[in-house]
This record gives C-alpha cells, structure tokens and sequence, in this order.
C-alpha cells in the first residue's frame, strides 16, 4: 500500500461517512414517501442497516480471527477484537431501535416472537462473554487464541440460532405474528441503500479509526519498554 | 488405530479417576434431584406438565455446567495438562477423550435424572429421551472445548457459565421441543445439525485452546 493512502484513508473514509450519513438523513425525512404506519416507520431506515452492519462486523471479526489461527496473519487478532467491538455497539443500537419500533408497532418494549430482536440478545450476550474471556486471559499468544477460537464460534452461532430462534416460535406463539408489511416502494428502497452505505462507512471509519489508536498505544507500550 | 487408543486412554483415565476420587458423579446427582425437587416448589399447583418439562431442561444443563466447571481440575491442579500437550498425539486427542468421559457422567446423571422426573412430574416418551442423547453430544462437545477455555482464564469456573449459555440456547430449544412440539422430527434435527456443526468446530480447534 502506498505511502499516500495509508496516511490519507482515515480521513477519506470519514469524509465519505459524513457525506452519506448526510445524504442519508435528508433522503429518509424529506425523500422518502410516508407509508401507512406515518412518522414511526422511519425508524426502519436506521435499525435494519445497523442490524446489517452489526452482522458485517461480526463476520469480519470472524474472518480475521480465522486468519489469525490459520495463518498467524500480525495484527489479525488485535483487528478481529476492534471489529467485534463495533459489533457489540452496532447490536446494542439495534436492540434500542428495535425496541423503539416493537414499542409503536406492537405497543410493547419487547416483543419475543421478533426473531431479529431475540437474536440480537443472544449474540449481546455471547459477545459480552467474548469480552469477559478475553479480560481474564493476560495478554499473549494465548489470549489471541482463546479469542480467536471464541469469535469463530460466534459465526457458526449466528445461523444455527436465526434457525433455532425461527423454530422455538411453534412452540412459544402457536400463532404466527402477521407482520406482512407494506411492500417497499422504488424511492423507499433507494433510501434504505443509502443508508445501508452510510453506515457501512461509518463503521469502517470507526474501525480504522479504533485500530490506529490501538496501534500507537502498542508502540507507545513497546517504546517505553525498549527505553527502561 | 493409533488416534482411536490415544482418545481411549485419556477417556478411560478420567473414568478410572472418577471411579477412585468420586468427586464429580455423586455432586452431579445430588444436585440433579435437589434441582427437581426444588421445581415442585418452583410450579404452582395446577401449572401444566408442559412448564415441568421445560424446567427439566433447566436442570439436566445446569447439571451438565456442574460437571464441566469440574473437568479440568485434576488437569490443571496437577500440571497434568502440561504434559498432555507435550505428549506424541495429535492435540484433538484429549478434546475427544475428555469429551467421551464427560458424556458418560452425563448420561449416568440422566440415568438417574429421568425416571426421578417420570416420578414427580409425568411420563417421558421415547422423543424426549432421544433429544436428550443428542443435547447431550452438543453438551459434551462445546462444554468441554469451554471448559478448557475457562480453565486457562483467571475466572476459571467462574467464566463457564457464561460463554457456555448463550452457546446453549440453540440446544434448549431442539430439547424442548423435542419433548413438548407436535412435530419433533425437525427439532431433533435441529439437535443433530448443531452437534455435527460444533463437534467439527471443537475438534479442529481444540489445539490452539490448549498451546500458545
């Protein structure tokens, strides 16, 4: 990589965040038709792309935990515990917008028959547990393993529990919540999209963003140990 | 079979352990009666024999976590499992032979567990038993693959619990369903399909659990 991207790519990406996280706002409250459900449906622009983009974390922190224990890649397990970091904040945003949206929708906080919702909570709390193996491990080559092991259990999780979750509703609600929402319009799907690139940017830029400060504070560490 | 004697040995060593110490076993059935006992006063009168089956599944895991905190103790108290890793065979090995001792406890523990379940609450069916034989494969694999991450950590047992219940939740609704759904074909295949998934998990990884 040249000299001139890696020192200009933070910036870019933030000003590209900025741009459509912009552009994204003016569509969704001044583009973007009003459906049957009125002003609470905007809400849907904001928590189905952070729900992707929690996914996109997750699976990007997956993936470079497998290249931290397939190839001993450098660095692959410090940018696998950033992206699922930002994960983490992306999944609790979408479980406070979803609760938003299951509040005017349905008229409770929570909703269990949401598998979207459910699924969140138990990801939250799987990742959480990500958190707390890896803060009770002193920081080394096994720290980085037992991290990497955990993370890619986290991606075989997230299929087997949308099945689980999907399944234990035959059980637990009998009858199936009709939610045939209102098919999206042309204009709809082109602000949904553009909030769907917003906030992928913002992510990247956030996670570059998380890894250059964790990098310099390695260095800084390591500088200060090679001056004693 | 070099692989398949190496699984046999570690497997019959941890029997053979818990044969003479009788440490792990006797806390597990212990703890697997008081948990039903405790459920009849946990369901109001009247309560269906739906929710009893539902707490079964509370105890037979809670169960299970007792037995895997255990699993690693005599490995770690010992420096045992030093010399393990050290030892000529494939690492995958050990996973495997412990994975194999704790299903046994698991299913003596349910040997006892069910028909103490049948006689307090209601009547189980083949279904049920069939669900818990393969919750208990997903049980013993993931747990113990955990239970060596936990043994590594300065929360040791402590940490169990956690990373092993937000793993667990796909294998109490296979089981549960199994035991109260209509339809238990596709819960018991939910079951199978996350104990061929994990198992495979677990033992392609089991050796960067246990080296640096």
């Amino acid at each position: 990589m040249s000299t001139w991207s890696r020192n200009n790519r933070l910036p870019a990406l933030a000003t590209l965040a900025l741009t459509l996280t912009a552009a994204a706002i003016a569509l969704i409250f001044f583009y973007a038709p009003l459906d049957e459900d009125g002003l609470n449906q905007k809400i849907f622009y904001f928590h189905v792309p952070i729900a992707f983009t929690a996914y996109g974390c997750f699976a990007w922190g997956g993936w470079k935990a497998l290249r931290h224990l397939w190839k001993g890649e450098e660095g692959a397990d410090l940018e696998s515990y950033v992206a699922i970091h930002l994960g983490v904040i992306f999944g609790v945003l979408t479980l406070v917008t979803g609760s938003i949206w299951a509040r005017y929708r349905w008229g409770h906080w929570w909703v269990w028959s949401e598998d979207q919702l459910v699924l969140f909570l138990v990801l939250f709390l799987f990742y959480c547990a990500y958190f707390m193996l890896r803060f009770s491990v002193p920081p080394g080559p096994q720290r980085a393993n037992l991290s990497a092991v955990y993370a890619l259990f986290g991606v075989v999780l997230i299929p087997v529990s949308v099945l689980a979750i999907r399944l234990s509703e035959r059980f637990i609600h009998p009858v199936a919540f009709d939610k045939g929402g209102p098919n999206m319009a042309g204009s709809q799907f082109f602000t949904f999209c553009v909030s769907c690139a917003a906030m992928f940017s913002l992510a990247a830029t956030l996670y570059n963003l998380e890894l250059v400060g964790k990098r310099l504070d390695m260095r800084l560490r390591e500088l200060r140990e090679a001056l004693q | 079979m070099n692989y398949l004697a190496d699984v046999g040995a570690l497997a019959r060593k941890d029997l053979l352990l818990e044969l003479r110490a009788r440490d792990t076993l006797p806390a597990m059935l212990l703890f697997v009666v008081s948990a039903l006992v405790v459920f009849h006063f946990v369901l109001p009168a009247g309560s269906s024999d739906l929710a009893a089956t539902g707490l079964l599944w509370v105890a037979l895991l809670f169960t299970a976590l007792l037995g895997l905190s255990r699993a690693f103790a005599a490995e770690r108290e010992q420096g045992v499992i030093d010399g393990l890793v050290l030892a000529p065979s494939d690492r995958s090995a050990i996973w495997l032979g412990k994975a194999l001792s704790i299903l046994a406890f698991l299913a003596l523990a349910e040997l006892i567990a069910l028909p103490a379940f049948a006689l307090f609450f209601r009547h189980i069916d083949g279904t049920l038993i069939g669900g818990v034989a393969l919750a208990d494969v997903g049980i013993a694999a993931v747990g113990t693959l955990l239970a060596a991450m936990a043994a590594a950590s300065r929360a040791r047992e402590l940490l169990l619990p956690l990373l092993f219940l937000p793993l667990a939740i796909p294998i109490v609704v296979g089981g549960v369903g199994a035991s109260v759904a209509d339809d238990p074909a596709r819960y018991l295949g939910l079951l199978g399909l996350y104990d061929a998934l994990f198992a495979i998990i677990c033992w392609a990884s089991f050796e960067y659990v246990v080296t640096e």
